[in-house]
């Protein structure tokens, strides 16, 4: 079962994705800001990242260096939902290695179709 | 005393006159003679006239031989403008003399200058004859040991000393054929002899009046006892319209007398000599005339009527045995005859020669000017030819015409015939619309009645016509009397007969020139001649030639008049001082414009204009292209005044458009950043609200109570973007002055304390302790409720928002004093910093500095205080709090 690590600083937001992911059998982590990401990330390592940027502490650009920067970390996907949406948000997100970069708001049934692909 | 002593001192005389203008040419090379010179010199007005004439007038008429010195006195102090402006003229033109500079001015006529040239020679002449005639008396007087009775007439001597003068004029007047060059030496020379005429005069004044008697008061006391009348009344003689007549015959003759135009304008190096001249040479006259009333007295007191009044000067020091201030008194008349004759002779032989004899002789060579050295000779030629043909003529006058006619008169009769150039002068100064035809009409209408009015009576006075004419009028035509035109017979012949002369040359001047319209040529010097100073400083003037002349032309030209070297010299200076280059073929129009005026200044304006039209191609520029160019080049140096100024406002504009657009770039900046922001707002709730209905839509099995949550969050995300849009709105019309404010009295503690219930549960949340210091008594302020509402519930909010959790602290102070109530709201956050305290009101502030945070409010709140604040009259700011936090301060005023 392959474990994803939905990442955000809005409740209903981050109800939502856990009950998406769950009913797609998946096993599901939270973390309602970067610090509790990072923690989460180095002892129960994940599979996939939902990650959103604009947070208070650790915003998700970091994460995401960090993430791709640990060699035992690398082959970690992930996934942005940002409310930024300008050209060059998008351009760093994927420069920095992230898979995929989708803007809020989205459809969930979208995002479940990517997500299934990408952890085939 | 002998003969032969006074010829020698008279040749020594004279000799030490040679000395004096030949040194001074020697030394002085650069061309500036001192303002007192200049003014000396202008006393050649004082001639042997004065020198024994006044006291002969004086003895019969009274005071009133003062006027003749009255007239320049004024002229000098009252009309210094017509002079500067005569002078200006002259210089830019290089006009040496009256005859040209009028017929210059009336398009550089040559009938104007030939009719001008004639009547100053038929109206000067006698006036040459009648120095050389005193000369010759008063050597005849000192030689002899008694007195004569008379002045002896028709001597052959006058011959002599016409020949010694006429040498003298020949060699310091013909030096150079540029009768505009200036005679340094010459008029030094007359500077000289004005001042040993005024000492002689002084001291045979002071003899009179205070070896032969003791003083002013003893003389005029002596002269009254005596019963001598006339000394002290002006009714005697001729009448009292002369009085008036002599003043301004006399203003006019120290401009329009062919001397007095020539020490004044032709000789002067400098305009600001005029200055000194305007009070020195008043004096002068003032002091030469001191004497002549006590000198008359003494004379009809101790030498009767025995002796002619005239010659009281000289006889008074003979007949009391002061043989050596005789001879000083001797020397003094010579030096006033003398200079007056070598003026007079120079300034006319220049007309003779430049409007008689030149155009004569270039018209029969059509213009064939081949060999240098002979045109120069022919010139100078002329010259001479002129000068002794001057004197010749003087004393042929001396031999066979001269009558009883006192000295003074015949003075006055030569003024008289030269103010008739002063309308067609002064006027053609001063108006443009005076023409050639008019000039004409006046002078010579004006002439012909001087000499019809002054001459004829004198002709008949000498016996060669009959007294009929006198008497009866000619042909019995008794309003024609030569002495009573049209019945108006006043008591003086003088006074008639100018007023006559300038009434018709004054009226059919003006009548002529109002029927007839001036040449292109003619408009063109007038505007050159009224507007003389407008075109000063303007490189080369501006020339009435339009190219079309060859170079080579023009200097050959030059060189035939003037000499090959000073002809390179001119032209390659003038070149240089302008920038022309002399290498092309064709002339530049200047330097064919500065060709002609070289050209004037040998031989006059009108042969100057006759010899480049032959060179030039003619291509006359009409006179409004003329004038358009000048008025250009006046223009031009305006304009870049104007542009300067006009490009310094430009550039402080252009930095101010750059500061607005600066301005607008960064509003602009802003508002993308505003949309973007509240875009963004926007996303974050709208994303909450897809995603749970997509789950309630996609999950119809989910447990009942999980789906009252999700939509439970539904509504709460949806009412989250209303407040959002609402606020956007609200400082959207807040902004465009949309709103109206709904006031009314409020209690503002009550509405603190309603926002604080209203925050109770954040608050309570963060566990934040409040404090609200009420005031002692209830506030009550005329405002909006809503809108200060708003104001209070943003300050408290973010103050909660910024607070840390559990240890947070908000003080609330609400006073007032008699302008304004205040509200302070202060937290212990982390604070604003300083270079913040302005941006943090602006609307969009938190989008640009809080990127990396989720804000949590809409980061309009602060924005949406200070308008409505402002609204109000009030003011909004932020301040520091130590160690820690915000203080938020706002106002209302309480009126």
């Amino acid at each position: 079962m392959k474990k994803i690590l939905v990442v955000d600083d809005d409740p209903y937001i981050l109800m939502s994705l856990e009950f998406l992911m769950k009913k797609n059998s998946y096993q599901v982590m939270i973390a309602r800001n970067g610090t509790e990401a990072l923690e989460t990330i180095n002892t129960d390592r994940p599979d996939l990242i939902l990650l959103d940027i604009m947070m208070p502490d650790v915003d998700g650009y970091s994460i995401c260096k960090h993430v791709k920067s640990k060699k035992e970390l690398k082959n970690i996907h992930v996934v942005f939902l940002s409310a930024k949406t300008k050209e060059a948000d998008i351009q760093k997100g994927m420069d920095l290695g992230a898979s995929l970069y989708i803007t809020k708001p989205f459809s969930t049934r979208d995002l479940m179709k990517k997500v299934n692909e990408i952890l085939v | 005393m002998s003969q032969f002593f006074i010829v020698a001192c008279s040749v020594l005389y004279l000799l030490l006159l040679f000395l004096i203008a030949y040194w001074v040419e020697k030394r002085n090379k650069k061309n500036t003679n001192k303002s007192w010179i200049y003014a000396l010199s202008l006393a050649v007005y004082c001639t042997g006239w004065t020198y024994y004439g006044s006291v002969g007038r004086a003895t019969t008429n009274g005071p009133e031989f003062l006027s003749i010195y009255l007239g320049p006195s004024i002229m000098c102090a009252l009309f210094v403008p017509l002079l500067r402006k005569l002078l200006r003229i002259c210089k830019t033109q290089r006009l040496n003399s009256i005859a040209d500079l009028i017929s210059t001015r009336y398009g550089k006529n040559y009938t104007l200058g030939v009719i001008v040239t004639l009547c100053c020679v038929i109206g000067i002449i006698p006036y040459i004859a009648l120095q050389l005639k005193a000369i010759s008396a008063s050597f005849h007087i000192i030689s002899s040991q008694h007195s004569p009775v008379h002045i002896i007439n028709g001597n052959n001597d006058t011959f002599v000393i016409a020949a010694i003068l006429s040498l003298f004029i020949i060699i310091f007047g013909t030096r150079s054929v540029d009768a505009s060059e200036r005679h340094e030496g010459l008029v030094a020379a007359i500077a000289f002899e004005s001042i040993i005429k005024l000492i002689a005069f002084l001291a045979v004044g002071i003899f009179a009046t205070y070896y032969l008697f003791d003083g002013f008061r003893s003389v005029f006391n002596a002269a009254k006892e005596a019963g001598f009348d006339q000394f002290f009344t002006l009714n005697k003689g001729l009448g009292n319209n002369d009085w008036l007549a002599m003043i301004l015959v006399s203003m006019l003759s120290i401009i329009f007398l062919p001397r007095q135009f020539q020490v004044s304008v032709v000789e002067n190096t400098n305009e600001k000599n005029i200055y000194r001249a305007m009070w020195l040479f008043p004096l002068y006259l003032f002091l030469i005339n001191l004497f002549v009333l006590p000198i008359a007295m003494s004379g009809k007191l101790l030498l009767g009527s025995s002796v002619s009044a005239d010659t009281f000067v000289l006889s008074l020091p003979l007949n009391f045995n002061q043989p050596l201030l005789g001879m000083l008194v001797y020397i003094g008349g010579l030096s006033a005859a003398s200079g007056m004759i070598i003026v007079e002779t120079i300034a006319l032989s220049t007309m003779l020669s430049n409007h008689l004899f030149l155009p004569f002789v270039f018209s029969l060579q059509k213009a064939k000017f081949n060999d240098e050295k002979s045109t120069v000779h022919k010139i100078i030629y002329s010259r001479r030819t002129s000068i002794i043909l001057i004197l010749l003529m003087a004393c042929c006058y001396n031999k066979w015409i001269a009558s009883s006619t006192s000295l003074v008169n015949i003075g006055l009769i030569s003024m008289a015939a030269v103010a008739q150039f002063a309308p067609a002068t002064i006027g053609g100064l001063y108006s443009k619309m005076i023409t050639r035809q008019g000039a004409i009409t006046g002078i010579v209408s004006g002439f012909l009645i001087w000499f019809y009015t002054i001459i004829i009576p004198n002709v008949v006075d000498a016996g060669y016509l009959s007294t009929d004419i006198m008497l009866y009028g000619p042909f019995d035509i008794f309003w024609l009397k030569p002495q009573a035109l049209f019945g108006m017979s006043t008591q003086g012949l003088l006074a008639h007969s100018f007023f006559w002369s300038i009434f018709f040359n004054l009226g059919l001047m003006i009548l002529v020139s109002m029927c007839t319209s001036a040449t292109r040529q003619e408009e063109y010097q007038a505007e050159l001649f009224v507007n003389i100073y407008k075109y000063e400083g303007i490189t080369g003037g501006p020339g009435m030639w339009k190219a079309s002349a060859y170079l080579s032309d023009v200097s050959s030209l030059l060189t035939n008049f003037i000499g090959k070297t000073r002809a390179e010299n001119l032209l390659s200076s003038y070149a240089q001082r302008h920038k022309i280059p002399l290498t092309n073929k064709e002339a530049d129009p200047r330097i064919i414009d500065f060709s002609e005026k070289i050209l004037t200044g040998v031989i006059g304006s009108a042969s100057a204009r006759f010899l480049i039209s032959n060179i030039a191609k003619e291509e006359e520029i009409s006179i409004d292209k003329v004038l358009s160019i000048v008025k250009e080049s006046q223009q031009v140096l305006e304009l870049n005044k104007e542009l300067k100024k006009k490009s310094g406002e430009l550039t402080k504009a252009k930095g101010e458009l750059t500061e607005v657009n600066e301005q607008l770039m960064r509003l602009d900046v802003l508002k993308d950043e505003f949309l973007y922001t509240v875009t963004h707002e926007l996303r974050t709730p709208l994303t909450s609200i897809r995603a749970m209905s997509e789950i309630l839509c996609d999950n119809p099995e989910m447990e009942e109570e999980q789906r009252q949550y999700y939509l439970e969050g539904i509504v709460k995300e949806i009412e989250r973007l209303t407040y959002l849009i609402t606020q956007v709105l609200n400082l959207e019309r807040y902004e465009s002055g949309r709103q109206k404010l709904h006031y009314a009295a409020v209690d503002i503690s009550l509405l603190i304390k309603d926002v604080l219930s209203s925050l109770e549960t954040l608050i309570k949340g963060k566990s934040i302790t409040v404090e609200f210091i009420q005031p002692s008594s209830m506030i009550l302020v005329q405002c909006d409720e809503d809108m200060i509402r708003q104001v209070i519930y943003n300050l408290i909010s973010n103050a909660i928002k910024f607070v840390p959790e559990n240890a947070g602290s908000i003080h609330i102070i609400c006073r007032t004093d008699i302008d304004e109530m205040q509200v302070w709201v202060s937290d212990n956050g982390k604070g604003v910093p300083e270079e913040l305290n302005e941006l943090i009101f602006d609307k969009f502030f938190q989008a640009k500095n809080q990127t990396l945070q989720k804000p949590t409010g809409s980061g309009l709140g602060l924005a949406i205080c200070k308008r409505i604040v402002e609204m109000h009259q009030g003011r909004i700011y932020v301040e520091q709090v130590l160690p820690q936090g915000a203080k938020f301060v706002f106002t209302l005023p309480n009126s």
